[in-house]
């Protein structure tokens, strides 16, 4: 590609964003449909089980780690979170207990 | 800024001093995560042979940490927009789901309302869904701050990775896990307040089982489509759980002023600390 062919295909690339962030909006500009909004509730709640399994998709079982570092990490992080029902810490430890394990004790 | 003043203007409806407050603790871990993914971005970026200020342009083009990899590895190609186009939208698909949920949230928001949407990555989205606006601070405020704080540190990023290439080591492993740490957190936060636990079980597993049968690089539609499926097969036993008429939402869009207080600084880290269980913080009566 040219420079100039290269910036259209990130202009491109960033309408096709754009448009999966805002259709929605777009949509139902003029108030949604009573299925549209029940979907609102219920949506978040799958969309996060969704997003921590994204997360996760790389992850291989049958490598030499099995997944125990991303396992460790998570339930520390939810075990923070419970017993802090702060967001911070809990991401903070929770990271920081999977980079020591993936850095020093899976390496 | 001194306290006082800040206060005092956060106590007429919400100043951008308070706002950007009340983000920073909440931004700070993804934002870390960002500079050292952006660089991350940008190094490979330019070790395409692409030009240095390519991944900033793309880190405000398309602001998208998937889709830039993607998009990058195209660009060296022959030039074929309609599968950049297509490949794009199916990577960002999932932001369709974020919009559904934020329509009530966003609502009221004004001239802020196009840069939120534009800047909705997922953990703009997820913290915005999500947090306890501290009393006395804009919501929309908050959530314009939450966004712009998460963007700059990618921009910052993608720029040191295409500027310094690769004389920036980017082998710290497992900083990345801050976001899988992130979407955990609110994923329990939302299963400790919704009504019915139906949504992320739901979601659980059908991504699981989207996984295991279509592979890590084809399974979001797929799980996506399920979910939508599953919840819409649902809805008769779900939709009465959510309010007669499906008002629940994360909190108000202008909750300065004009909706119920919600008083808790909650995921703000300070001597306030617990965010409990009052579910009531989520609920708001949608005027008529």
């Amino acid at each position: 590609m040219t420079p100039l062919q290269q910036i259209a295909t990130v202009l491109v690339a960033g309408a096709a964003t754009v448009l999966a962030r805002a259709l929605p909006f777009l949509a139902f500009r003029n108030g949604a449909p009573r299925y549209v909004r029940y979907l609102g509730d219920v949506l978040p709640g799958a969309v996060f089980g969704l997003l921590v399994v994204y997360c996760l998709r790389e992850v291989d079982l049958l490598s030499a780690a099995h997944g125990i570092p991303e396992a460790a990490g998570i339930l520390l992080t939810g075990g923070v979170y419970l017993w802090r029902r702060d967001m911070l810490s809990a991401v903070l430890a929770g990271t920081a207990f999977y980079m020591v394990l993936v850095n020093l004790v899976f390496a | 800024m001194d306290q006082a003043s800040a206060g005092a203007r956060a106590a007429r409806g919400g100043g951008w001093a308070a706002a950007l407050r009340a983000a920073a603790p909440l931004s700070s871990p993804i934002m870390a995560g960002f500079v050292f993914l952006g660089v991350t971005c940008g190094v490979y970026t330019v070790s395409l042979g692409l030009p240095w200020w390519m991944p900033t342009f793309m880190a405000v083009a398309i602001f998208g940490g998937s889709a830039e990899f993607i998009v990058a590895s195209m660009l060296p190609g022959a030039f074929d927009p309609f599968t950049a186009f297509a490949v794009t939208l199916v990577v960002q698909a999932r932001h369709l789901f974020y919009g559904l949920s934020m329509l009530k949230p966003f609502q009221g928001t004004g001239r802020k309302k196009p840069y939120l949407v534009y800047a909705m990555c997922d953990e703009s989205f997820s913290i915005n869904y999500a947090a306890r606006v501290p009393a006395g601070v804009d919501r929309g405020r908050f959530m314009f701050a939450v966004s712009l704080l998460n963007q700059s540190s990618w921009v910052a990023g993608c720029t040191l990775g295409g500027v310094f290439g690769g004389l920036i080591p980017t082998d710290i492993e497992g900083v990345s896990f801050a976001m899988t740490a992130l979407f955990t957190v609110i994923f329990l936060d939302q299963w400790l307040h919704e009504p019915s636990h139906a949504g992320s079980v739901a979601g659980m597993a059908a991504s699981a089982a989207a996984l295991v049968v279509f592979g890590a690089d084809a399974f979001m539609i797929p799980a996506m489509l399920a979910i939508l499926v599953i919840m819409t097969a649902a809805r008769g036993r779900l939709e009465p759980l959510y309010g007669s008429d499906g008002d629940t939402d994360a909190g108000g869009a202008d909750a300065a002023g004009c909706g119920p207080a919600v008083p808790e600084g909650a995921g703000v880290p300070g001597p306030v600390g617990p965010d409990g269980e009052s579910a009531p913080a989520r609920t708001e009566v949608e005027r008529p």
